[in-house]
């Protein structure tokens, strides 16, 4: 048979979205990243929301994210996207602004801004990749590192007494006033995939809708950072990271 | 014309505002001002000092070192700014816990009983105004009723029926020296 | 009527007054001495009201700049306020702004330093803004306001020069001029920029797409040194064009002058009295206020430089704008520099002593 026969439009059931560019992403085969980002350009395409998107892009792995996702960029210091986000929200409010941070970004070096940014209920939606640990900068400790988790500044693993406790900042966040939705997804199984991109469009209905701040946390893997296979990665995440970042929702009114 | 004045005391004494209504009536009266604080912590119980200037030409430096006249309300400000009143200028001052007098005899020194008349006001509230009254009788530089005025721009709406208690306190201290 | 009205205020006061009337969109800021009467003004005024301007009271500094470098992005005026510890923690935010040439305000009231220090005038942060302050080689449009008046009229004018150039302007003011009140005519209102026109004014702001075929990413980012490099040489070539362009300065009693004092700021006042005191003396003293810090008017300085026997600079610091006016002049002449620091200010008197001190008069 030959496939020129089968490739027809009324055939196709997969395709790159079209708002995610044609070229390779620098991530690692197997990152998380990559399906968080289909999951956005899906939905920013699909809610029809190509004109009045503006993404904050973080100082991390995901520092490129204005290379993949065909929307206007703006690129922040490292931790300040919430307070960028605030700003763009705030002097743009017809428009739909997220950020896109990584779990150092997010919840070490920009904890303050994170914290304020959702406190005030800034009508954005906060992508939180959390795999605990920093990829970009080549493996060392993030805030939300498992304890005994080796990493590159924690060779011997993560010890409480030394470098103190993985943080749960979607819990923290749940508890302020200014967050309507925190929730916690994956992207390791399609069903998991289903069911974050069904988190991410609630979120991003939520700002557009102007009923404050919504994060959504996908607890990822980095098979690079943690020195495992793709699948041993996710079978890692499974039993180790499901344990202290417990999928669901945190936070839904 | 020109006039550079030091207001001085304890923060809470009214100091600072006193400057402003004075700064205010110069503006009413279409002369130049500057008006500033030594600020800082003062406000709150320190002592506390403002530096005025009235002026038909524009004003050069808002800070001084020799002042026309003087106004002091506390020893400390007394112990300060008495040297740094020019030759034949004006130091005005409430005996009002002063324990040394001032010695100069190259300056005009008015003593003015600004709490007692305040307290038999019932209105400690009216002291600083009481002393304007004071300063504006020895230098007559701006006309009362530009002080009204400048009362009714420092003054928020709320407080103008204030105002005629101020002018009063104003006529007492004109009466004082 | 209401455009020409004189008012009575502190120079913070006139800053919050000029920035609704200039047609700001945006100002976020953080309370430190001796400032904090810019965002209490603001608040007070709720222009949100009347000119549709924002106006927000960040966690931090580090979070108001970069509010500041987010609405920048979008083509919006914006601005922040603070003071000297305050400006030091949003020198990060500040290289990012000028790295991805975004036009903003910034306004630092100096108090002295270093460290926390005292909350008393000073201008000790010379160097940091007009040097760079952050990292990297970049610089701002520094203007040094001497009056209440000059507050106010900064505002416009350095969100202007900032549009113009792409590069980020700041006001540099001190203690004095901040705390200090005196008649000031507030600015004519100018509406705040339409959607429309900042599309058309700049295109290059992340808007979202708005029916664009290409998308608009504004960043510092850049992985390859050779484009980086020439990222740079832009910059350069730029500043370069403002230095040309842009210097502005004041002269006093130079016609005649022997000796010459240099002096920005409240300072340049304080100058300008001692000199007409010590001119009642016959001393032939002028003053040259720089109004820009950055560009220097290193070329004025110089011509000036070769009339007069000697140069006192006069600061509120140890000593940092000396380094420019020895530039422009070179090692003939002599240069001197008085100062106070901590939040001390001299007197007239203590110039002119300083003056003749140095110069042996």
């Amino acid at each position: 048979m030959n496939p020129n026969d089968i490739i027809k439009p009324e055939n196709l059931v997969y395709s790159r979205p079209r708002l995610l560019d044609e070229r390779n992403t620098h991530y690692c085969p197997g990152c998380s990243h990559g399906v968080v980002h289909r999951l956005m350009a899906e939905l920013i395409d699909e809610m029809g929301l190509e004109d009045k998107t503006i993404g904050v892009a973080p100082v991390g792995c995901a520092v490129f994210a204005y290379n993949y996702i065909d929307v206007d960029w703006v690129e922040a210091a490292h931790g300040r996207a919430p307070a960028v986000a605030t700003a763009l929200n705030r002097l743009n409010p017809d428009k739909f602004v997220f950020t896109y941070q990584g779990d150092g970004d997010l919840a070490a070096i920009g904890t303050a801004e994170t914290i304020h940014a959702a406190n005030r209920g800034e009508n954005i939606v906060i992508v939180f990749i959390n795999n605990a640990i920093y990829g970009m900068t080549g493996g060392q400790m993030a805030p939300t590192t498992l304890l005994g988790q080796k990493t590159a500044t924690t060779p011997y693993g993560r010890r409480a007494d030394l470098n103190g406790f993985p943080i749960k900042i979607g819990d923290i966040l749940a508890g302020l006033d200014g967050t309507c939705y925190v929730t916690r997804q994956a992207v390791h199984t399609p069903a998991a995939v289903r069911k974050t991109k069904a988190a991410l469009k609630k979120a991003i209905q939520n700002a557009l809708d102007k009923k404050g701040t919504s994060v959504v946390e996908v607890v990822s893997t980095c098979n690079s950072g943690w020195k495992l296979s793709p699948a041993k990665s996710n079978q890692w995440m499974e039993e180790n990271m499901f344990a202290k970042y417990p999928l669901g929702d945190l936070k839904n009114v | 014309m020109k006039e550079e004045i030091v207001i001085a005391g304890f923060g809470g004494q009214g100091v600072l505002s006193m400057g402003k209504i004075l700064a205010y009536a110069g503006l009413m009266n279409d002369l130049e001002v500057t008006w500033m604080p030594a600020y800082g912590p003062e406000q709150r119980g320190g002592t506390a000092n403002v530096t005025v200037i009235l002026s038909d030409a524009p004003i050069s430096s808002p800070v001084l070192d020799k002042y026309d006249t003087a106004v002091i309300l506390n020893q400390q400000s007394l112990d300060k700014f008495e040297s740094k009143v020019k030759p034949g200028g004006t130091l005005i001052y409430d005996p009002y816990g002063i324990h040394h007098a001032p010695t100069r005899t190259d300056i005009k020194v008015v003593a003015v009983d600004a709490m007692d008349a305040a307290l038999k006001m019932n209105n400690t509230k009216t002291y600083n105004m009481i002393l304007l009254g004071a300063l504006l009788k020895q230098r007559p530089i701006v006309p009362t009723e530009a002080v009204i005025k400048g009362l009714r721009k420092t003054l928020p709406e709320r407080h103008h029926h204030l105002i005629p208690l101020n002018e009063e306190a104003i006529k007492a201290g004109m009466a004082l020296c | 009527m209401e455009q020409e009205e004189i008012k009575l205020m502190k120079g913070n006061e006139a800053i919050a007054h000029a920035a609704i009337r200039a047609g700001i969109d945006g100002y976020f800021g953080y309370p430190i001495t001796p400032q904090s009467e810019v965002l209490e003004t603001l608040e007070e005024l709720m222009p949100w009201e009347t000119t549709g301007m924002v106006v927000l009271q960040a966690e931090s500094e580090v979070a108001a700049i970069n509010m500041v470098y987010g609405g920048a992005a979008t083509g919006k005026a914006v601005m922040t306020s603070s003071s000297s510890p305050g400006v030091s923690l949003k020198q990060e935010g500040i290289s990012y702004i000028a790295a991805a040439e975004l036009p903003a305000l910034i306004v630092n009231v100096m108090r002295g330093g270093p460290g926390l220090g005292t909350i008393q005038p000073s201008q000790a942060d010379y160097f940091q803004a007009t040097k760079g302050g952050g990292h990297g080689d970049y610089r701002l449009i520094v203007l040094s306001p001497a009056t209440v008046q000059e507050m106010a009229d900064f505002v416009g004018l350095g969100m202007d020069l900032s549009f113009k150039y792409r590069v980020p302007s700041m006001i540099l003011a001190d203690g004095v001029v901040g705390q200090m009140m005196e008649k000031v005519v507030l600015p004519p209102v100018r509406p705040r920029r339409t959607e429309a026109e900042i599309a058309e004014q700049c295109p290059w702001a992340a808007t979202g797409k708005n029916g664009r075929s290409h998308r608009n990413v504004v960043t510092s980012l850049e992985m390859e040194p050779d484009k980086m490099e020439k990222n740079n040489e832009r910059l350069q070539e730029r500043y370069r064009e403002i230095e040309a362009n842009e210097v502005r300065y004041q002269e006093y009693f130079t016609e005649d002058a022997e000796y010459l004092i240099v002096a920005f700021g409240s300072v340049a006042r304080i100058c300008l009295k001692a000199i007409e005191d010590a001119r009642a003396e016959g001393l032939k003293i002028g003053l040259i206020r720089p109004i820009t810090l950055w560009p220097f008017p290193t070329e004025e300085i110089a011509r000036l430089g070769k009339q007069v026997k000697g140069i006192l600079t006069v600061e509120l610091n140890a000593g940092q704008m000396i380094e420019d006016v020895r530039l422009a002049v070179g090692n003939e002449l002599p240069v001197h520099h008085f100062g106070r620091m901590g939040g001390i200010v001299p007197n007239p008197n203590e110039v002119i002593d300083a003056l003749k001190k140095h110069f042996k008069i």
